[in-house]
């Protein structure tokens, strides 16, 4: 019986120690202030870059910038690569990249005007078609990504050319016209359709971006499912171990974005008329760039999806506005540089905050 | 013992390539006690621990609760079948908040169509349970439940941990290292959650390299050598000395008991 000399007690002082564990003194800077609100409110960022932007713009460009007309030709212009943002705001908080969400697009929509304009085949058919392959293609990127275990990155690297080339060889490389459209299938053009109130133009396109905002919104905030896709892109053992099958997981995120990448593609083509397949060829990185400026991190698990739609918009505020004060469209592209680089400067200065 | 054991191990057996990390290995839990599980680093300690919670597949042998042999494919079918795990690393994810992290993979969903219909969770319901099992175990120094993990300190996050496994665990716990992270103090209070634990009836198995932790909470010490059991010894019955000999092979356990 030694272990009571052995066991040396250390803990009998503790009850007279100072019981404020770890406090720290409350001297924050403003600047700090303003770090810890940005970090718990990420989406904070761009609503304040969107209402400046347009306020400067209204002031720079006047009336023809800040009329109806012109706030809801932004939204019409935005609209597409808008759905696509909020396919990749999926991929991303789950600490993926999808490269190729452009190219379901295209293809998806080159696959429902081929199917009801050279084939006859009633147009809702063919759009549940497309729906379908967007998600198909979407299941074959989760895949791919959990089961082959390759990094999101060379996937959908490598799926963007595959559906590029798929698209190509389906259409010929030619365009489906849009009085050919009009004539076969005017149901692809159905989110082509247009409210007018005053001045104002708002499309079903328009409206149907909203709507995926708000479903995959209530989603990502309101469900398991979505607490579920924070949590593995947070950090993806310890949401393994917590409990969540991660595979499982990830392949339905990567469906569901394929999903929308097709409703997209519908969109698409009330939006352009025509079905190229030379369309949207930089909308995959228009995305990624929507949704960084969304304040939305590339590292997953952090950011709201309503961030990547006030990204576009941001976009698109600043490609309009630039154009009406006659600047040069180098310049327009020159500035969303700049507006990638400060948005993500600004997230990694946020998610250094100390508790 | 009089009683069965709550859980056992018999011959279990797990390779990664060419390194054995148990070989042949057995493990006995009784009811009510909380047997600490010591060993050298790479004696095999975490891959019993992940064999019985689930996150890895054993190569050989049989596990067997309350008699019943199972075996479970992944963490979330253990934690199903009422053991819970508290990891090393803890296991939690640090943007999401105390309450989301103690209901991940098991949220509440609403009553009604809202639930049925949109699988909308029942966030004041769950906010509700987590603070109710957070002072329970005398952790509602927290001011703020909806704050996100990474804003807590290292004790504090150990805490919601331990108030997640302890919340949910109906037979059995497991710890690994709760107190490797932590200081004097915040051990200190770790060292009373396992006491609160353990006095709601529920067996724990501790790991641990901390001997006067070990000593101080076990009932029984299993001694992890080279991939198996070497030993069990009653700690009222040894020194700190003995264990230390016995898990790096300074003695055998002919001698220990001799001793």
């Amino acid at each position: 019986m030694t272990q009571d000399s052995a066991s040396q007690d250390y803990e009998s002082s503790l009850a007279r120690s100072d019981n404020n564990v770890a406090s720290f003194a409350r001297t924050h800077t403003p600047i700090q202030t303003i770090q810890h609100v940005l970090h718990g409110n990420p989406t904070l960022v761009p609503v304040i870059v969107l209402l400046v932007s347009i306020a400067v713009f209204g002031l720079v460009a006047g009336d023809r910038f800040f009329s109806a007309f012109n706030l809801t030709l932004i939204m019409q212009q935005v609209s597409i690569i808008g759905i696509l943002a909020a396919a990749q705001t999926l991929i991303i908080l789950s600490a993926g990249i999808d490269l190729s969400v452009a190219a379901i697009m295209v293809l998806m929509a080159v696959i429902a005007g081929k199917l009801s304009v050279d084939l006859g085949i009633p147009a809702p058919i063919s759009v549940l078609i497309a729906l379908a392959g967007g998600a198909a293609a979407g299941l074959m990127n989760g895949l791919l990504v959990t089961k082959a275990k390759l990094p999101p990155f060379i996937t959908t690297l490598g799926t963007w050319s595959i559906f590029y080339a798929l698209n190509l060889w389906l259409s010929g490389a030619q365009s489906i016209r849009s009085s050919d459209i009009d004539t076969a299938a005017p149901f692809l053009k159905f989110f082509g359709n247009v409210i007018e109130v005053g001045g104002a133009r708002i499309t079903f396109g328009v409206i149907l971006m909203v709507l995926v905002f708000v479903v995959l919104w209530y989603m990502l905030n309101k469900t398991a499912w979505g607490r579920h896709v924070y949590a593995v892109g947070d950090d993806k053992e310890a949401a393994e171990l917590a409990g969540i099958r991660t595979d499982r997981m990830l392949i339905s995120v990567y469906a569901l974005a394929g999903l929308v990448c097709a409703i997209a593609a519908w969109a698409s083509i009330g939006r352009v008329g025509s079905i190229s397949p030379q369309a949207f060829y930089e909308g995959n990185l228009q995305s990624i760039t929507a949704v960084v400026i969304g304040g939305i991190s590339l590292f997953g698990g952090r950011g709201s999806i309503l961030g990547a739609l006030f990204g576009a918009l941001i976009v698109g505020v600043f490609q309009s506005g630039l154009r009406l004060a006659g600047v040069d469209v180098l310049w327009q592209v020159f500035a969303i540089g700049w507006l990638i680089i400060i948005a993500v400067a600004i997230d990694q200065w946020i998610r250094k905050v100390s508790a | 013992m009089t009683q069965d054991p709550i859980l056992t191990g018999r011959g279990l057996v797990k390779h990664y390539g060419r390194v054995t990390a148990l070989d042949n290995c057995d493990f006995d839990l009784y009811p009510g006690e909380v047997l600490a599980v010591i060993g050298d680093n790479g004696a095999g300690k975490s891959s019993l621990i992940k064999a019985i919670s689930g996150a890895v597949q054993l190569d050989a042998g049989e596990i067997r609760l309350e008699g019943k042999p199972i075996q479970f494919k992944s963490p979330l079918e253990a934690r199903d079948a009422g053991i819970e795990t508290v990891y090393q690393t803890l296991a939690l994810s640090p943007a999401l908040s105390i309450v989301d992290n103690m209901f991940v993979g098991r949220e509440i969903v609403k009553q009604g169509p809202m639930g049925r219909y949109l699988r909308m969770l029942d966030h004041k319901k769950m906010e509700a349970m987590a603070r109710e099992k957070l002072s329970d175990l005398g952790l509602m120094t927290i001011q703020n439940i909806n704050q996100a993990v990474e804003t807590l300190s290292g004790g504090q996050r150990q805490g919601v941990a331990v108030a997640r496994a302890a919340a949910f665990g109906s037979k059995v716990i497991i710890m690994d290292e709760p107190t490797a992270a932590l200081g004097v103090k915040e051990s200190r209070r770790v060292l009373d959650l396992i006491a609160d634990v353990k006095a709601r009836g529920m067996p724990i198995v501790l790991i641990s390299h901390n001997m006067p932790h070990v000593f101080e909470v076990a009932d029984r010490i299993h001694v992890h050598r080279l991939g198996k059991r070497l030993c069990v010894i009653d700690p009222k019955a040894h020194s700190m000395n003995d264990a230390v000999a016995l898990m790096t092979g300074a003695k055998t356990p002919d001698e220990a008991e001799a001793a």
